[in-house]
């Protein structure tokens, strides 16, 4: 590994300036699970590490306020998994949090780190889609709130701005019940991205939202409020036409090494079908 | 040269200073600096889990942890285990199931083993298997590995 300057700042104010002064040379630090492994291969070559570990506002956590959820960004996904908040509100994104590589990775990886990473397989970027979450980032201009379908780019190209770091997750607790479900596919698990990963959310109101992964440069946001599939007595027939144009945005690249274009494409509407189920059952069963 | 960094650890109930260069991960300094071989360099990308040490309560690879990261942590090696120069039940039960054949591996195993049963001490094979699933081994070993972990369990209950 390359050697490069080490701090450790204790306020997010310090954090940002020293991050604003470093540029492209500078890189922040929460649990090095995808980092460290590029400080390693020399793939990134930063001068200056920032470790946000020990900086008091940023502790990990998670509060309930004002209607929302907010979870700081350096909450591991051990502790998002376990969260009876999340669970309760938010049941995809602790499905998701749960299936992170293994136990010794969510014991690291950050919430915060898989959204900047910004790798279009990102397991938490779905259900944080279909829960229409903030991500709230500080940077030398103050803080700004982006809505996480405005974050993604590409992979590991984020709308964050130079200086900016992102403090915390938030996310709206919904009005009306809902149901959601996370699901992937991989070729071996505990140790690899998915192929495809998929997160859907039911709603009282008839709304359904999906988002899906690894299938294009960046994760994709698509909403039906037809009412046509969150209704289960709705025919098969009449829900394909829909659920065609909920995945016409995937495009997987034909270069990738896990999984071919087609399989992909395939695998998206099983999956789809399948969460969907999941979901409106839990929908139901919350509802009773 | 990199500035080195002064760090405090407690290390198998041992408290340390070290002086670590910036990029030395946790794993270089425990094999290189502290001679605790025990936690093994394998695959250095975070799949293999031959690096597996518990870092306060918790298991990690060492090797995507930097060194610098640790301070003030307190960290437990395969090392660790054993006490009083007897076997931990753990290491005990796996020579008796066979778990180890090359061995390479086991250190690893032990502790994502370890720190399953201290949260969950009495798992499904279900979750010993969630539990091991970051621990290759080559040899594979697993139906003796699970084994040893459910007779631990159910030692830990006679006793
Ligand atoms: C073996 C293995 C298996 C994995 N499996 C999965 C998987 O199944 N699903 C999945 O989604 N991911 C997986 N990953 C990838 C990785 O663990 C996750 O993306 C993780 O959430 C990254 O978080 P981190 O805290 O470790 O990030 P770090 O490595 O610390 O940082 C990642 C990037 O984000 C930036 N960053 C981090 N925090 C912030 C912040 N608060 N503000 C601004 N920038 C920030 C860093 O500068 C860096 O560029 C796996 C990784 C490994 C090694």
């Amino acid at each position: 590994m390359h050697t490069f300057a080490y701090v450790r700042p204790t306020t997010v104010a310090e954090a940002v300036a020293i991050l604003d002064a470093g540029g492209r040379d500078a890189r922040v630090l929460a649990g090095g699970t995808d980092l460290v492994i590029r400080l390693r291969d020399g793939s990134a070559t930063p001068t200056t590490v920032i470790d946000l570990k020990r900086i008091a506002d940023l502790r990990p956590g998670v509060r309930e306020e004002g209607g929302r959820l907010t979870i700081s960004a350096t909450t591991v996904m051990t502790d998002v998994a376990a969260d009876p908040l999340v669970r309760r509100h938010f049941p995809a994104l602790a499905e998701a949090a749960a299936v992170v590589g293994s136990v010794q990775i969510r014991n690291r990886a950050t919430l915060g780190g898989n959204v900047c990473n910004a790798s279009p397989a990102a397991d938490t970027a779905t259900p944080l889609l279909v829960f229409d979450a903030t991500v709230v980032a500080e940077g030398p201009g103050g803080t700004r709130r982006i809505a996480i379908d405005d974050f993604f780019v590409r992979s590991g190209v984020t709308t964050l701005q130079r200086g900016e770091l992102v403090t915390a997750i938030e996310l709206p607790i919904p009005a009306v019940a809902t149901g959601s479900a996370h699901v992937r596919r991989t070729r071996r698990r505990g140790h690899d991205l998915a192929s495809v990963t998929l997160s859907v959310r039911v709603d009282a109101l008839g709304v359904t939202r999906f988002a899906y992964g690894s299938v294009g440069p960046r994760p994709v946001l698509a909403v039906d409020d037809t009412g046509v599939l969150a209704d289960p007595a709705v025919p098969a027939e009449a829900r394909s036409a829909i659920l065609e144009r909920m995945f016409a945005d995937a495009s997987p690249s034909p270069r990738s090494m896990r999984a071919s274009p087609a399989y992909r494409l395939a695998m998206l509407r099983v999956l789809g079908a399948r969460a969907l189920r999941s979901a409106i059952e839990q929908l139901a069963a919350g509802s009773d | 040269m990199a500035e080195t960094h002064r760090i405090e650890v407690t290390v198998n109930g041992l408290p340390r200073m070290l002086e670590v260069p910036p990029h030395h991960t946790l794993l270089d300094v425990l094999r290189d600096d502290l001679r605790l071989t025990g936690a093994k360099e394998c695959c250095l990308v975070g799949e293999c889990g031959a690096c597996t040490v518990i870092v306060d309560g918790r298991t990690v690879d060492s090797c995507l942890v930097l060194a610098v990261e640790a301070d003030g942590c307190e960290i437990t090696t395969v090392e660790g285990l054993a006490q009083d120069g007897s076997l931990d039940p753990l290491q005990r039960a796996f020579l008796d199931e066979g778990a180890a054949q090359c061995g390479f591996c086991i250190p690893g195993q032990l502790m994502a083993a370890h720190a399953l049963l201290a949260g969950n001490p009495h798992p499904t094979v279900a979750e010993i298997q969630e539990g091991l699933a970051g621990n290759l081994c080559r040899c594979g070993s697993y139906l003796q590995i699970t084994d040893a972990v459910l007779a631990t369990a159910a030692e830990g209950t006679r006793r």
